[in-house]
């Protein structure tokens, strides 16, 4: 009890170990990285003229979703579930681009805070009304998504609102090189900045605790109730910030939930966050909603109906599901 | 250190815990004075695990108090009891799967230093600590557990069945550890249904029954009676005598029932070969992952052998699923009654549950026809139907009888058997054994796997003996006495110690072992373990 | 002896609290059709006058087809799943047979529809009960691809034109006796098979077993993808049904018509006592949770409440019953 031990001189005592053990953990990332990259050669295979533009608009495009996907993951890491993340997208949307429409620029900067602590607000209520009930997740964020689309189309009964100039360029443009698509590097920032000083601390470990154990996590002296909580708050902010960037993308704000949360869950998936918890990260996710997003762009290139990328984003997913599921009943028998 | 004017380290009085009608715990009271080893003891639902809880602050009670060196102290989660100095190690490991070992160790805020000497004293060797917890067979995970909790010097350190399921070897450094506790500044509660261990390393032993606490008991030689008279509430008598039976008249030219030729699988099982003839009870004796679990899970159907046959009747037979085996006749009582009951549904239901499984009886149950033979199992295990419309709701013993009538019902012709008595009290210990008998003599093939030896003799007419995935013997039950088997499971043939690269491969071998209860572990909700814990009603 | 459970003396009012709470947990389906009977009682108070026969016939012509696809969640979610292709399976049904009735006929429409539904039933429970996918995934997949194949179905049909059959509209919109709703014809069979599926059949025992312990069912014998592959198949067949009474209902033939009945469907199993962790419900409670849902939007929309206040209500009344079941059924 009276010191924590930090372990990191072992890791780096067998070098060749850490990196093995680094791709072990990681490699379903790096998988999906390196998929992704060939997907982005095949695109400028198929399509010569995609580039730098491209690469920003593909950016833009996934940055709701990508928020939403880090979001979901979080929760089942945490072995929930959150069905209500698009709804909260859209409350989240629609107060700010309600607030921000026709406000000087200084104003939206409260209204950015505020509506991140809203989101962590909402969070919290979806975690705290799991803990108490003692409904399961699936349950309680499925009631949630009606309420807090309902709250939502009380604030905006359409689209409308507007967005502060400032969070447009944000998320908009390049920076640096015209290859670092601005919305790129905000994601990535803020979900690191976040996420990482979080997976380190004791907090982290107590996410995926909860996730994996919670019998043997709560004996382990974990709260799992608060834990739960927390992580259920930082779905919240997380669906806060793809709230936001819905709005700063689309200039509007509009009430009705997307496909975000489905769609969500399906990134988790295939960005190798086990369902059962305790498994995987964000960044998974993230690269995922990439890939899902750079398919459809290659198949509208390649003259095939939109629809069809549809069908191939559903098939893709559960191709990939049912691949993974088979090796691991392979791997129980050798 | 200067304990509580009243010389006792931890003190819990009235203890009463009530889940809804149930009652736990009725007026619990135990008294740990510094430096003892005390053992809690009381049949399955006597209460213990819920004391236990209590005390660590997993459980709020009704009423009472409990006192930590004269100073009233009650924990409201197990994080606080550990501030408070009392800390906890379960039969399930406390461990996360998916964190390695030394993430487990900062969650838990143990210093790595003193956890290192213990792993080493505790007989584990060297311990990798970037492994991931799951990859770790269960074994280990208990001594890391146990290291863990000695790590940060408590004062009282709480065992809850440490000693089940582990290697001898390790089994032995365990106990060595524990009496070394003894006369320190810190108390042991040890939980054990194990008498031996108690005598061996207990200084007195508090007694519960039906939540009540019925006496406490100073170890010694003779002490064991006077513990069991306590927890039945009524002195009984010895164990009874192995049961009288008609000599099993095994003619060399009978087909036995169940045949099992040269089975092999992937280096956990070597070569196994032996018979089940119709009307007898066959005992498995071995050390914990000696293959047992392969060769059930192979003959039930669960698992495939890479070599060998298995033949029922003199017809070999080949299993891809349960359903085979039970079409063959073969039925398996797993140990684990969480594997093998529907807990919400009702009694009747889960035993009738194989009445319907192939395909062609999916239609329109025929109840004329199951209900006479539900009710003559429930009947002839005396399973307590009376209140209780939910399985969850009824005690060990009874859910373990339950698993055994859903076989009975439908006509027994050749059982496995897994330790199906493990964790239940002695009485309806002794029902199971008398049933096992009695569907011998109608002619059914038993194979029982137990981790009591003195099971082989009450129950079996020879035993099989196991070691490294080989049979290292066969002995008839007139010869099977307790210091024998344990010889022959430790494929010894005289009282020499045993080699330690002999209990390192028995650890090895368990290595796989444990990846069953994944699966399991991913049923149970768990959201808060609260209630939820009160498992052993 | 060390067997028995020791129960408390209690009072009369102890009793009586456990005696609800028993009742609750036994036959969830009485205090639900109290609470639907509060809400009819709420409806008169608020429109004087308002319930009446025909009233009560909108009410459950409404309901019906909700019904279906709660049975389709039901079913499902006994086993520990849920299946979130429904909607679109309803959806590409309802609009299939539109499209197909002004040529190939009727007979031939509802054949190729329901075959389809099958066709993705039979698809889902490979996933499910071969694969071990989790259904969550398998189904939501599943109607990606429907909706992506129900879109391209739609563009290639713009030309030839479509119409939801008069039979559908009979069916699904139509009334007899005066006010009784026709697809009650329909339905009232629908039910009791479902229900007696249940309870009478091995089947039925199964879909328990296998929500309520998949490794125990598995030792007692049950091949859990033939249960599992035959389950996703009705499931995806009955919503396929549900879709013919919704294009008839509404008269409209659109691709993503049933899509918003998905969640609804979900909260009346969850309503109707059906837990979602598997082994616990039934499809009484589900129907009665259909009509609660039906009627408290009809309420609210008589009331001239705005949607959000439906869906506010909704999530409000789906965490307090889930809450109040699971308060009673904790041990």
């Amino acid at each position: 009890m009276s010191t924590t031990v930090d372990t990191a001189d072992q890791s780096t005592a067998r070098p060749i170990g850490a990196l093995g053990s680094m791709i072990r953990r990681h490699g379903w990332t790096l998988g999906l990285v390196g998929i992704l990259l060939v997907l982005l050669v095949v695109t400028r295979l198929i399509q010569p003229t995609y580039g730098a533009a491209g690469v920003q608009g593909l950016a833009v495009s996934v940055l709701p979703l990508a928020f939403a996907a880090v979001a979901q993951a979080i929760a089942v890491i945490a072995r929930g579930i959150d069905l209500s993340v698009g709804s909260m997208m859209a409350l989240t949307s629609v107060i700010s681009a309600a607030l921000m429409e026709e406000r000087s620029e200084g104003f939206a900067v409260l209204v950015v805070i505020g509506v991140l602590l809203l989101g962590c607000v909402l969070g919290a209520v979806n975690g705290s009304l799991i803990v108490l009930t003692r409904v399961p997740d699936i349950v309680v964020t499925l009631a949630m998504l009606f309420v807090w689309a309902g709250c939502a189309l009380l604030v905006l009964g359409t689209p409308g609102g507007g967005s502060a100039e400032w969070l447009r360029t944000l998320t908009g443009g390049s920076i640096v090189s015209a290859w670092i698509p601005r919305a790129a590097l905000l994601l990535l920032v803020i979900v690191a900045a976040i996420w990482i000083p979080i997976r380190r601390s004791r907090l982290g470990l107590s996410l995926y605790a909860i996730g994996s154990d919670p019998l043997a996590a709560y004996r382990s002296g974990v709260s799992v109730t608060r834990t739960k909580i927390v992580a259920y708050t930082l779905t919240g902010l997380f669906s806060a910030f793809a709230g936001l960037t819905l709005t700063a993308t689309t200039g509007i704000g509009t009430p009705v939930p997307g496909p975000y949360t489905l769609l969500s869950v399906a990134a988790v998936v295939l960005g190798g966050v086990s369902l059962a918890g305790g498994r995987g990260g964000v960044f998974g996710p993230i690269v995922a909603v990439v890939i899902l997003s750079l398919l459809r762009t290659d198949m509208t290139f390649l003259n095939v109906n939109t629809n069809l990328a549809t069908v191939a984003q559903g098939l893709i997913l559960v191709g990939v599901v049912m691949v993974g599921s088979l090796l691991q009943l392979r791997k129980r028998e050798p | 250190m200067t304990a509580s004017t009243n010389g006792y380290l931890l003190e819990a009085s009235d203890v009463s815990k009530r889940y809804g009608a149930v009652v736990a715990l009725k007026s619990a009271s135990l008294r740990v004075r510094p430096g003892e080893a005390h053992a809690l003891m009381g049949a399955n639902g006597a209460g213990k695990s819920t004391l236990v809880k209590v005390l660590t602050g997993a459980v709020r009670p009704d009423e009472g108090t409990i006192t930590v060196r004269g100073k009233e102290r009650m924990a409201h989660s197990p994080a606080e009891a550990r501030r408070g100095g009392l800390v906890s190690v379960y039969q399930e490991p406390a461990l996360i799967p998916d964190l390695d070992i030394s993430s487990n160790l900062r969650l838990t805020e143990t210093p790595l230093e003193p956890f290192r000497d213990w792993v080493r004293q505790l007989g584990l060797g060297k311990l990798d600590l970037s492994r991931m917890a799951r990859d770790l067979p269960l074994a280990t995970l208990r001594i890391i557990d146990l290291a863990r909790a000695l790590a940060i010097r408590p004062d009282v350190l709480m065992l809850d069945e440490i000693t089940a399921a582990l290697p001898a070897n390790l089994t032995e450094s365990v106990l060595e550890v524990v009496a070394s506790q003894r006369g320190g500044e810190g108390s042991i509660i040890f939980i054990s249904h194990r008498m031996t261990e108690i005598a061996s390393v207990c200084d007195r032993a508090t007694v519960l029954r039906e939540g009540v606490t019925v006496g406490v008991v100073d170890i010694s030689a003779d002490s064991a009676d006077r513990i069991v008279e306590l927890m039945l509430g009524e002195a009984v008598g010895e164990m009874p005598e192995r049961t009288e039976r008609a000599a099993v008249a095994s003619q060399a030219d009978e087909v036995p029932r169940l045949e099992v030729r040269s089975l092999g699988s992937s280096g956990r099982l070597r070569d196994v070969s032996f018979d089940v003839r119709a009307g007898e009870v066959v005992g498995l004796v071995a050390l914990e992952g000696q293959g047992q679990d392969e060769l059930f899970d192979i003959l039930a159907g669960s698992e495939h052998a890479s070599t060998g046959e298995v033949l029922v009747d003199g017809r070999p037979v080949s299993f891809r699923h349960p359903a085979d085996a039970i079409r063959a006749g073969i039925v398996f009582v797993p140990a684990d009654r969480a594997e093998a009951l529907l807990m919400q549904r009702s009694v009747r239901e889960n035993i009738a549950l194989p009445f319907s499984t192939p395909i062609s009886r999916w239609g329109p149950i025929r109840k004329r026809n199951e209900k006479p033979k539900v009710d003559k199992a429930i009947d002839t295990l005396q399973i307590d139907t009376r209140a209780q419309k939910e399985v969850r709701l009824l005690s060990g013993g009874n859910q373990q009888k339950v698993t055994i009538a859903r076989w009975v019902a439908g006509g027994v012709q050749t059982m496995l058997c897994f330790d199906p008595t493990r964790g239940i009290d002695i009485r309806t210990k002794h029902q199971v054994y008398l049933l096992l008998r009695d569907l011998a003599e109608a002619g059914a093939a038993i194979l029982l796997y137990t981790s009591e030896l003195s099971e082989i003799q009450l129950t079996c007419d020879r035993a099989i003996v196991i070691f490294g995935g080989e049979v290292v013997a066969e002995i008839d039950v007139s010869d099977a006495d307790e210091a024998t088997l344990l010889r022959a499971a430790h494929n010894l043939r005289s009282d020499a110690p045993l080699p330690e690269e002999v209990v390192a491969a028995a650890v090895a071998a368990e290595e796989e072992a444990d990846d069953a209860g994944e699966e399991l572990a991913h049923q149970e909700s768990g959201e808060d373990p609260g209630p939820a814990e009160a498992g052993d009603l | 002896m060390t067997d028995t459970v020791t129960t408390t003396d209690s009072g009369p009012k102890r009793l009586t609290t456990a005696r609800l709470r028993g009742l609750f947990r036994e036959r969830p389906i009485i205090p639900l059709i109290g609470l639907l009977a509060i809400l009819v009682v709420v409806s008169e108070l608020i429109r004087p006058g308002i319930v009446s026969l025909n009233w009560a016939g909108v009410m459950v012509r409404a309901a019906v087809p909700l019904a279906i696809l709660a049975g389709c969640q039901t079913m499902t979610m006994l086993t520990g799943g849920i299946d979130l292709s429904v909607g679109a399976v309803a959806s590409m049904s309802g609009f299939v047979v539109a499209t197909l009735v002004g040529g190939p006929g009727l007979a031939t429409g509802i054949l190729v529809a329901l075959a389809v539904a099958a066709i993705v039933g039979l698809i889902s429970g490979i996933g499910v009960g071969i694969f071990r996918v989790h259904p969550l995934i398998m189904t939501l997949g599943m109607s990606l691809v429907v909706l992506g194949f129900a879109n391209v179905w739609q563009i290639r049909m713009v030309q030839t034109g479509s119409g939801v059959p008069d039979q559908f509209r009979d069916l699904g919109a139509g009334i007899f006796l005066g006010f009784v709703p026709r697809s009650l014809l329909l339905f009232v069979p629908l039910a009791i098979l479902i229900i007696l599926g249940l309870n009478r059949t091995g089947y039925g025992r199964l879909l328990y077993a296998i929500g309520d312990n998949p490794i125990a069912s598995r030792l007692s014998g049950a091949r859990s993808w033939q249960v599992l592959i035959v389950l996703y198949v009705i499931s995806a067949v009955l919503a396929g049904v549900a879709g013919f009474l919704y294009s008839g209902l509404t008269n409209v033939a659109s691709v993503t018509l049933a899509d918003t009945a998905l969640l609804p469907s979900v909260a009346a199993a969850v309503i109707g006592g059906t837990s979602i962790m598997g082994g616990r419900g039934g499809y009484g409670g589900t129907m009665v949770g259909a009509l609660i849902l039906t009627v408290i939007s009809s309420i609210l929309s008589s009331l001239g409440y705005p949607e959000a206040v439906r869906q506010i209500l909704f999530g409000a009344l789906i965490i307090f019953v889930a809450a109040a079941y699971t308060r009673v059924t904790e041990p």
